[in-house]
């Protein structure tokens, strides 16, 4: 039996390989991280006094998906951060596979389109990993709850990446509206298009 | 005489390439149609973009295979998720200069979440991904990142 046990744990594990990561889905609590800002501090979810949560968005310099979106990431840590939900922006993408997401252009970047929210940089990927993020842009809102994080929404910003106004399901904010309101979230994940998180090549 | 024949090929050379410009615009019913087709065949489909970097890596690849199973009961079909604002200005161009004469299809439902778990569930929306079916035989497998030639030779000589 014992035999068996190992047999199915070995089997799951090859499935969770093969699958790539398991993926956090709301409800799940998430892992708080140390990752170095486009300033060179080590920045943790924990140091935010005096957020309620998270809109924590895994991101890239060059994916023209997260292009797209750049000024709607922006609106939202304007309207959102104020009401205790700040965008933390994290780039895990590998720089010797995509150069224009290293360090270096990440500071850049922040710095040309003047970000008002924390840009961490996740070199080890290890967040990505722990996340089960897949491509950017993904978004994480997270809610403090008794001393943890609970995932309230995974996926979308919107579902239209090319034309803002054409959106008409905002899901991050109608999640966090809902969120604010103490109120039940309607779409509690969604999947979208966009760039694959560029892994280190093993 | 020679002259002749050097106006027809330039004649038909330019018909083909005009027609290369045309693609063809799909939305969740005709992908779904795609997905459902019930003939013995075996069905690669390729999801990508012009503005994706491992999918422009790989795509020589699904070229190069599609022209190899050209009529066979191997069918290509590379579906481009390229922005509808986008098409002319710089698939078709991109089609165009690359000689992709592949079948080429754009999705232009943009809401989509409405259709990614119709592709496959465990599907995150990252690209490029491709799908290997043949609904006859009750063959289905999903490979959600980039793929070699021999990868892709592999595969379809798995699954045909």
């Amino acid at each position: 039996m014992k035999k068996y046990g190992f047999l199915i744990f070995a089997g799951l594990l090859a499935a969770a390989v093969i699958n790539g990561q398991s993926q956090y889905k709301a409800g799940d609590v998430a892992s708080d991280f140390s990752l170095k800002n486009v300033n060179g501090e080590t920045v943790s979810l924990s140091q935010f006094d005096n957020a309620k949560g998270y809109i924590v968005t895994f991101w890239s310099n060059t994916c023209p998906v997260a292009k797209k979106y750049d000024q709607r990431l922006q609106d939202l840590n304007t309207k959102y951060a104020v009401k205790g939900y700040p965008v933390i922006a994290i780039n895990s993408n590998d720089p010797t596979v995509s150069p224009g997401d290293s360090f270096e252009k990440m500071r850049e970047t922040a710095k040309e389109r003047n970000y008002q929210f924390e840009y961490l940089d996740d070199a080890t990927q290890e967040v990505a990993y722990e996340y089960g993020a897949t491509n950017t842009p993904h978004v994480y809102v997270l809610t403090k709850k008794d001393g943890k994080l609970v995932v309230d929404y995974v996926g979308a910003i919107d579902n239209n990446a090319d034309d803002a106004s054409a959106a008409d399901k905002k899901y991050v904010e109608d999640a966090l509206n809902s969120l604010l309101g103490g109120e039940n979230i309607a779409v509690a994940g969604t999947k979208a298009i966009g760039c694959s998180i560029k892994w280190k090549k093993s | 005489m020679r002259t002749f024949l050097i106006i027809i090929i330039l004649l038909t050379g330019g018909v083909a390439s005009l027609t290369a410009q045309k693609i063809e615009k799909i939305g969740v019913p005709e992908l779904e149609k795609i997905l459902a087709s019930p003939g013995d065949e075996l069905h690669v489909v390729n999801f990508w973009a012009t503005w994706c970097a491992p999918c422009v890596t790989e795509l020589p690849a699904f070229e190069k295979l599609a022209g190899e199973y050209f009529d066979t009961d191997v069918k290509f079909i590379l579906v481009s998720l390229d922005f509808p604002s986008q098409i002319d200005s710089r698939l078709i161009p991109f089609l165009k200069e690359n000689k992709i004469t592949a079948d080429v299809r754009v999705m232009t439902d943009l809401d989509y979440n409405s259709w990614i778990a119709k592709v496959d569930d465990s599907w995150q929306g990252n690209i490029p991904s491709t799908l290997f079916f043949n609904n006859a035989e009750n063959i289905r497998y999903f490979i959600p990142s980039e793929v070699t030639e021999e990868e892709l030779r592999e595969l379809i000589n798995k699954y045909k």
